[in-house]
């Protein structure tokens, strides 16, 4: 699973996960994702109630064999930025209209859960893997509030593509199934 | 301020002698909403140890100074750091040693009340769990009922009491606890009974505990003798000892009754269950003192930290006992039940031999409260 940064809290028994992976998120730049591995069963619990607490998004924790892996990305609460991009589609309609899911959160995020057939490119990569995308067809950015998709459809705009639409409400309202890759 | 550190053995002597005490609970809202630890006259403060990282200021306010405060988290780490916190800012503290671990695997040992010739009667009471133990001494020799699985306790209690352990009987396949009745067994070259029809699936051998089933301690007549009564499981079973308990397994508790549902036959069970409560409990002597292997609630210990009552109080007081039209009653224990309890089934492989978990495993498995009844 991709990550920015790893934590190694492993052997550690409660409160050092938490309080080491604070430490860690502090050097984070916003949307950036943390990787913990930690050895202690009740960090899972504790690391997405606390997450939660301070409003930095929990992804997700992978168990294999002993070991947790807790996925955490940075999130900063700045005020709420204002969506730029007009052409906007409600998160309600996209799956029974024919064209492309482009999901352009982070490949962690998407491999959490993401909507059946939706293409992954994260928003850093979108410049240079414009070839993948087709001009034609439409295209439903979404993220997982809005945020990012509005930025990556203004991009795309700027790149000569009209049929695109960022869906709103993102991932966090969506209550249908999630296709998982983990 | 120094900072003390307390046993669970400490925290139990406060809910059985109904002390006041101020609980700062740092685990998480979830965790303290399933569990905690009960008392009486207890209060409690719940703010998960991650929201104190950077100090300790927002609560202070919240925290008395006129009683003692104790700090408590899973397994100790973050009640110590929380408890030093407080120390720092002047606070008189004391945490929990061993966290709720602990106090899940505390054993209170009470003495019930004496028996024939010069026997006893202990009742094991694990508060943080509900699970309760029982032990008849007499004239060196020593059965058990529903052991739970710290082993240790029950044959440490039985060396200081000078007794060889005989007889270790479950009163049927439990669903909550692992059971600590073979290895006791095992390890004291005593019998290990279990009711048959529990039995069908376990990969070890055992002596069938049926109705009728009847055996003395000690020289002098002591007897611990078997009554079939279905409905929890389709074993279960009760005991009357020396003619004035009836240890009731997980049929009859203080203020609620068994649940049909945890072996997964709630609705073939429920007949089962209705004719132990209303017909074969009530050809016995009303004098009879019910000991059941739970409680649920607090409120079900007498002043003196045990768990007992008259058979004929309860045939007044439990409301269990008191539904009259049959329709109501299946209603109400297949309807109403509560959550099952935490890892329910892996605990049942764990008592049929199937499955050998590691002891952090086990504890893991155990880990909430026991939820056997319905009320």
């Amino acid at each position: 699973m991709k990550a920015d940064f790893q934590l190694d809290a492993k052997g550690l028994s409660c409160p050092m996960p938490i309080v080491k992976t604070k430490k860690a998120m502090a050097d984070l730049v916003d949307g950036q994702i943390l990787e913990v591995a930690a050895t202690d069963k009740g960090s899972k619990a504790d690391i997405a109630a606390w997450a939660e607490t301070v409003g930095h998004q929990y992804i997700g924790t992978l168990e294999d064999d002993c070991v947790l892996k807790h996925y955490i990305r940075k999130c900063t609460n700045d005020q709420i930025e204002e969506m730029m991009f007009d052409q906007t589609i409600d998160l309600e309609q996209i799956t029974s209209r024919k064209g492309l899911i482009l999901d352009v959160r982070e490949e962690t995020e998407f491999a959490f859960g993401h909507i059946a057939g939706a293409k992954s490119i994260p928003m850093g990569e979108l410049e240079t893997r414009l070839s993948e995308l087709d001009k034609e067809q439409e295209i439903y950015v979404i993220c997982r509030t809005g945020k990012r998709s509005d930025m990556a459809a203004q991009k795309l705009a700027s790149h000569g593509f009209t049929k695109v639409f960022n869906v709103l409400p993102g991932m966090t309202s969506w209550s249908g199934d999630l296709t998982k890759n983990i | 301020m120094s900072i003390q550190k307390w046993s669970a053995s400490q925290v139990a002597k406060k809910v059985i002698h109904n002390e006041e005490l101020f609980i700062l609970d740092v685990r998480n809202a979830d965790a303290f909403e399933d569990w905690k630890i009960d008392g009486h006259r207890f209060e409690y403060l719940n703010i998960p140890y991650f929201e104190l990282l950077d100090g300790i200021d927002n609560i202070l306010p919240n925290i008395p100074t006129d009683k003692e405060v104790l700090v408590v988290c899973a397994k100790e780490g973050s009640s110590l750091m929380v408890a030093e916190m407080l120390a720092e800012a002047g606070i008189e503290v004391a945490y929990l040693a061993g966290g709720m671990k602990s106090w899940s695997e505390y054993l209170e040992p009470v003495k019930i009340g004496d028996l024939t010739g010069g026997g006893e009667l202990y009742q094991f009471v694990r508060l943080g769990k509900g699970c309760l133990s029982y032990m008849v001494l007499s004239e060196g020799e020593a059965a058990i009922i529903d052991a739970v699985r710290f082993t240790d306790m029950f044959i440490t209690f039985a060396e200081h009491k000078n007794v060889q352990i005989k007889h270790v009987f479950d009163t049927h396949l439990h669903a909550d606890h692992i059971s600590g009745g073979r290895h006791i067994a095992e390890m004291t070259g005593a019998t290990y009974y279990l009711p048959p029809k529990d039995a069908e699936e376990v990969v070890f051998h055992y002596t069938p505990l049926v109705d009728g089933t009847t055996v003395q301690i000690g020289a002098s007549k002591i007897d611990v003798g078997a009554i079939y009564s279905p409905g929890h499981t389709i074993g279960s079973t009760s005991f009357v000892v020396d003619g004035k308990y009836l240890l009731t397994g997980d049929i009859l508790f203080i203020d609620s009754i068994g649940r049909p549902d945890l072996a997964g036959l709630a609705d073939d069970w429920v007949g089962d269950l209705r004719d132990t409560l209303y017909k074969r409990y009530r050809e016995l002597s009303d004098e009879l003192i019910v000991l059941p292997a739970h409680f649920m609630i607090i409120d079900e210990l007498n002043e003196d930290g045990t768990v007992a009552k008259r058979l004929g109080d309860l045939f007044v007081q439990n409301h269990g006992l008191n539904i009259q039209d049959e329709e109501e009653f299946r209603r109400v224990v297949t309807d109403e039940l509560p959550p099952q309890p935490n890892a329910y089934q892996e605990i049942r492989q764990v008592n049929m031999g199937k499955i050998t978990p590691g002891l952090d495993e086990q504890t893991e498995m155990e880990i909430g409260p026991n939820r056997c009844a319905v009320r």
